[in-house]
């Protein structure tokens, strides 16, 4: 039996909201919470990027954990904000938290889904028996360049899982991929802003993986959507995820544990973890998960974990919950943002 | 026109973000529909004219004849491209006209085709943006949604045509379009939700835009004697009519009167030998709601500033006096620039067959191609076989 062991979650603590954004731009901030439901998101501050989220998120699921950080074996950093284009995350985690020198590292990076690629590694790893533990992180710093769309949703966040064989609290019951060469959102090495194809990021891009990798994965395991408490998809807004659940036939309070996208926006690597991080927080054993995540040019990853009796007394182990992180808030102004987004070059 | 122009087949796509068709899928689909319509085989076909505004641009191919007729396994017959910026499908349309005319085929194909949805928005914008003068309009910032909006502050100042009567042409397209399966949009829109749409060039809104969209369409003509071995009563172009004017908005006479299309429609109801009143039903270019109102005046359905007033009242609906793009129009079933002109004559022809999915009781029927802010005007008139 392979599965999370603990988990932990960061948000960074700066707000900024819909209507100081559109404010600047001269957009109608109304119409535009109520297409992407989101009504403010995270913003990581000036000295905050992907490694230092990393550290903190890591640093509650060990606190969760209560093991000895030298037996984590493995560590994989998912991102698509590294710091550096030649360095890795992941040696600076690892230091941090006193898991260096035997341990195997590499950063990862496949859009908004690198973190649940790190996930299905450790997975991989700890059922062959070559690691005792193994950490998956997820942490971004989303980029968006100033005025596009994306500006309302880009946010910052980490959610770090400890996975192992030993004091399981959610247990893998399965994971598939759904991989595809669909260039919707891309960013080219050297350029600080991403790009992407408007409409082509939905229907060809997000919901036909979302889609098919969690229909591939309920019939692989041969469950249906009402064998699930809870489901979790990626939340590059709030609409999409309300829509593919709608598809594949979940219904909205199935996904109403996880929905966190329109408090913190969308945190990219971390977002459908973060999500999960707050279903960890409520669930009860024996409950269902699905969880499905989503990375830009494309593909899913999707997995069903199954609540195990040992959550709530880990549960009590932390203080910062993800509802911690969501209300612990200071809103900015888009001037703050701007600088703290190092988007002024001088 | 001593001789009229059969049309044996009609053949078009859906139009629309075709994401996982190619340029090579979309003309191959509406040439192959063409073809069966027609009940011909590919080796009866003469020559290909392809109307296409900007492949090179959208997706990096020139030299598309080519690449058609090969494509199309048709070689060895003559292949041309026709490219007059959103008129390119119109004015192909009528080089096959005169191709039959003139004696030189007796089967020609005509083809119009646009994949516009491989590049970002940005860059389509500035792709049509090529269609205006770049010296004059383009250089100082101006693109299609900017010229427009200055014709249609003009049009609204000089005949007080109000925010509401412009909204109300993409109202009746979209409307139109809820029939026809083929259109990108068959939604029913309010003239709130015009009016409350996007601002993009004030006073034009999102949704007094047409969209970017793929599509193709292709017609197959022939010479009225060889028709009749296809067909017993096909559809004739009875007249094709071709008129330019300056391609920049400050060199017009006058902005609120199509010139080109005030001259290439006089031209069409002299060959046709009928007036403006005679035609049942018409596609013209709406590539923004002002663009309906100018047309339907220059093309004399309706006196010249009349024409926000016809729409309010309910005369260029289906159901009224002079049903105007009963396909949804460039707004709602989409504007792939240069398969429009091809695609506006395969709905007339199809109205006039008794076979469109808007049908309008119609024995005479007309297709107005503009490309640019106006410069280029080509008009078709069919007559009912």
């Amino acid at each position: 039996m392979v599965g999370i062991v603990a988990y932990g979650v960061y948000i960074p603590i700066y707000r900024i909201k819909v209507e100081e954004i559109a404010k600047v731009w001269g957009q109608d901030a109304e119409k535009i919470k109520s297409n992407l439901l989101i009504s403010e998101k995270s913003v990581a501050s000036y000295d905050e990027d992907a490694v230092t989220l990393a550290v903190e998120a890591s640093r509650n699921c060990l606190k969760m954990a209560g093991i000895n950080p030298k037996d984590i074996q493995a560590i994989y950093v998912g991102s698509e904000s590294h710091p550096y284009a030649v360095k890795p995350s992941g040696t600076i985690v690892a230091e941090a938290i006193g898991a260096t020198p035997d341990v195997m590292l590499v950063d990862l990076e496949f859009a908004c889904k690198a973190g649940t690629a790190a996930m299905q590694i450790c997975f991989g790893l700890v059922k062959a028996n070559m690691i005792k533990y193994g950490l998956a992180i997820g942490s971004d710093t989303a980029q968006s360049s100033p005025g596009d769309p994306l500006e309302y949703t880009a946010a910052s966040g980490a959610a770090a899982f400890l996975i192992g064989k030993d004091g399981i609290i959610a247990e893998l019951e399965g994971t598939v991929s759904y991989t595809t060469d669909t260039p919707d959102f891309w960013r080219r090495a050297k350029q600080d802003y991403p790009k992407h194809g408007g409409r082509f990021t939905g229907e060809p891009a997000y919901f036909k993986h979302i889609y098919n990798a969690a229909k591939n994965l309920m019939e692989k395991l041969g469950l249906k959507p009402s064998d699930f408490n809870h489901v979790v998809f990626h939340q590059p807004n709030g609409k999409f995820p309300l829509r593919v659940a709608k598809m594949l036939g979940f219904n909205k309070e199935q996904l109403k544990l996880g929905f966190i996208v329109d408090k913190i926006g969308n945190t990219y690597s971390a977002s459908s973890l973060i999500g999960f991080c707050r279903v960890l927080d409520y669930a009860k054993p024996n409950e269902r998960v699905l969880l499905v995540s989503y990375g830009s040019g494309a593909g899913s990853d999707a997995f069903s974990f199954i609540i195990k009796d040992g959550i709530e007394e880990k549960r009590k182990r932390i203080n910062k919950n993800v509802d911690f992180y969501i209300n612990h808030k200071k809103y900015i102004d888009y001037s703050i943002y701007v600088k703290f987004r190092n988007k002024l070059r001088w | 026109m001593k001789k009229r122009v059969a049309v044996l087949g009609v053949g078009i796509t859906k139009f629309g973000e075709l994401w996982d068709k190619s340029f090579s899928d979309l003309f191959l689909e509406a040439g192959i529909k063409a073809i069966e319509d027609a009940g011909i085989e590919g080796k009866d076909i003469e020559a290909l004219y392809i109307g296409n505004m900007s492949a090179g641009r959208f997706i990096n191919q020139e030299h598309i004849a080519s690449l058609i007729v090969d494509h199309a396994g048709l070689n060895p017959i003559p292949a041309t491209r026709i490219e007059n910026a959103c008129a390119s499908g119109g004015v192909a349309l009528r080089q096959g006209v005169m191709a039959i005319l003139s004696g030189m085929h007796k089967i020609v194909a005509v083809a119009g085709v646009e994949k516009m949805t491989d590049v970002v928005t940005e860059k389509t914008t500035e792709i049509l943006a090529t269609a205006a003068d770049q010296e004059w309009e383009a250089f100082i910032g101006l693109t299609f949604p900017g010229l427009y909006a200055l014709i249609a502050r003009r049009h609204m100042y000089e005949f007080g045509t109000t925010r509401e009567q412009l909204a109300l042409v993409a109202v009746k397209n979209h409307k139109h379009a809820l029939k026809n399966p083929l259109a990108q949009f068959r939604k029913e829109i309010t003239v709130n939700d015009v009016l409350n749409s996007p601002l993009v060039a004030d006073p034009l809104r999102l949704l007094d835009c047409s969209p970017i969209s793929d599509g193709a369409a292709c017609i197959i003509l022939a010479d009225e004697e060889i028709a009749k071995q296809y067909t017993d009563s096909p559809v004739y172009i009875i007249a094709s009519a071709q008129a330019s004017s300056s391609i920049n908005l400050s060199d017009r006479r006058n902005l609120v009167v199509q010139e080109a299309t005030l001259i290439a429609a006089k031209q069409a109801y002299k060959m046709a030998g009928l007036e403006p009143k005679d035609i049942d039903v018409a596609e013209v270019h709406d590539a923004f709601t002002i663009g309906e109102i100018l047309a339907i005046e220059a093309l004399g359905f309706v006196e010249i500033g009349k024409g926000g007033k016809a729409v309010e009242e309910g005369e260029t609906w289906v159901g009224g006096r002079i049903p105007i793009n009963p396909s949804g129009g460039l707004k709602a079933k989409g504007h792939p620039v240069g398969a429009t002109g091809v695609a506006q004559a395969v709905e007339i022809v199809l109205q006039l067959r008794g076979e469109a999915y808007n049908q309008v009781d119609a024995d005479y029927g007309l297709t107005h191609n503009i490309g640019g802010s106006g410069s280029t005007a080509v008009i078709h008139i069919f007559e009912k076989g």
